[in-house]
């Protein structure tokens, strides 16, 4: 439940809300909507850190592949989101 | 995996131990735990070096009046229960939420709580309530969830909060003094949110060397090498072994929302009672998302199931195999813990990499 996960930022939808900055992330070919309201000064193309469905911070791009290959490897896989609501 | 003899950072650890004599490094995340085990870096750790998992699995510091609280909630016949995963096998005094549902209950698994905001919103004929567990990592996702649901007016979400915050639990740890420990091997992704200086305290206060870690082999080795040559040179300090995710501030719009919906909260932890402002709860504007409040429970007694040390373990009290029913009748497929079912449990680590006291 600690874990947080990189993606790579591929559309942003700015809202009216406080919280209603939202965008698509791409993980690793899997997109998911996540909430950007908390990295306001992530745009389309950056990698961000995702916990919960919530981008928490912006990563460079060699960290996130190091990252992911991390998660890859130590079979951490059922922690990358998907589409886990029916 | 890393190759042990060849680690350059695995010798400086072993040269480091031989300076030390005797460690003991509390790793505080329920995710460093799995890493430590899953990386290898746990069986390198030279004799004298010993690591003690800490209360950083959210499921397993859970009280167990909060999961009969949540598996009486799933049991009404217009409730939906949004939860993370790990929380639908936990077993409470009647069964587990997986039970609830077997009996017909509706319990929904979801990545986020902004899933469950959008199960009630597509669901109004239901009251959907969100189990809000888990430390500063996912507090900001459910404190977003609750701002969402208030600007959308929704009137059937509400959660169950549960959340925990990190340092008031080592402080409770420190405090109690009775599991001597020579540093710890602070949590990577909480850092990022809340940043270093919460920790500031246990090196200043209390004298004990601290690391901010990643999860990955070198990073963990990197940092257990920071902690012994603290500890070898006797002068403790916080650093941040993860500077690549974790910056000192952590991220101030994710606190900001927490404090926007949430105002610290006395909470009760499991077997470590209840710990002063350790957890969160709703601040007036926003207490009609209270599901205790919407249903009129409260939160009943906290205990272990009968033969249970999962609230020894959470606290770097006990090992797994201090446990009479560990790896007898208590396995993954069958468990009586928390400790047991959650992922990022210690007992569940201990079963899938070998049962040892390495
Ligand atoms: S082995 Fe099972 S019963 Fe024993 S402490 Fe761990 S979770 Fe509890």
């Amino acid at each position: 439940m600690c874990l947080a996960v990189p993606g790579k930022i591929i559309e942003v939808r700015e809202g009216d809300g406080p919280v209603s900055r939202v965008g698509t992330v791409d993980f690793q070919g899997t997109r998911v909507e996540v909430g950007l309201s908390f990295t306001p000064q992530a745009g389309v193309g950056d990698w961000v850190l995702v916990h919960a469905g919530f981008a928490l911070n912006v990563l460079d791009e060699t960290e996130a592949a190091e990252t992911w290959k991390y998660l890859q490897e130590a079979e951490l896989v059922d922690e990358i989101p998907g589409e886990l609501s029916p | 995996m890393i190759q042990p003899t060849r680690s350059p950072l695995a010798e400086r650890i072993c040269r480091l131990a031989e300076r030390v004599g005797e460690a003991r490094i509390m790793e505080v995340c329920g995710t460093h735990t799995v890493s430590l085990f899953r990386s290898g870096v746990k069986s390198l750790m030279p004799a004298g070096v010993r690591l003690i998992s800490g209360p950083g699995c959210p499921v397993c510091v859970t009280s167990q009046g909060y999961i009969d609280a949540a598996c009486e909630i799933a049991g009404r016949p217009d409730v939906t229960v949004c939860t993370y995963g790990d929380m639908v096998r936990v077993p409470g005094a009647t069964g587990s939420l997986e039970r609830r549902r077997a009996e017909g209950g509706r319990i929904v698994v979801v990545y986020s709580a902004r899933d469950a905001v959008r199960h009630a919103r597509e669901h109004p004929d239901r009251q959907v309530v969100f189990l809000a567990v888990g430390f500063e990592t996912t507090a900001p996702a459910s404190a977003a969830a609750v701002m969402e649901a208030h600007a959308q007016g929704l009137d059937n979400f509400t959660l169950l909060m549960g959340h925990k915050l990190v340092m008031p639990a080592l402080n409770a740890i420190l405090s109690a003094g009775d599991v001597p420990l020579d540093g710890f091997l602070l949590p990577g992704h909480v850092s990022v949110v809340i940043g270093m200086e919460p920790y500031r305290p246990i090196v200043e206060r209390f004298g004990k060397p601290c690391v901010v870690a990643g999860f990955e082999a070198e990073q963990l080795l990197a940092a257990i090498a920071h902690l012994l040559e603290q500890i070898a040179d006797g002068r403790p300090r916080l650093e941040n072994a993860y500077g690549v995710a974790v910056r000192p501030e952590g991220n101030p719009a994710a606190r900001a929302c927490i404090a926007e919906v949430f105002e610290p909260a006395d909470t009760v932890w499991r077997a470590m009672g209840t710990i002063p402002v350790s957890g969160l709860a709703l601040r007036p504007p926003y207490r009609r998302f209270d599901a205790l409040k919407r249903f009129g429970l409260a939160i009943g007694p906290d205990y272990d199931p009968p033969g249970c040390k999962c609230g020894e373990v959470i606290q770097g009290k006990a090992v797994p195999t201090d446990c009479g029913l560990f790896a007898s009748r208590c396995t993954p497929a069958t468990p009586i813990g928390p400790c047991m079912v959650s992922s990022e449990g210690t007992c569940a680590a201990w079963y899938k990499y070998g049962h040892t006291n390495a």
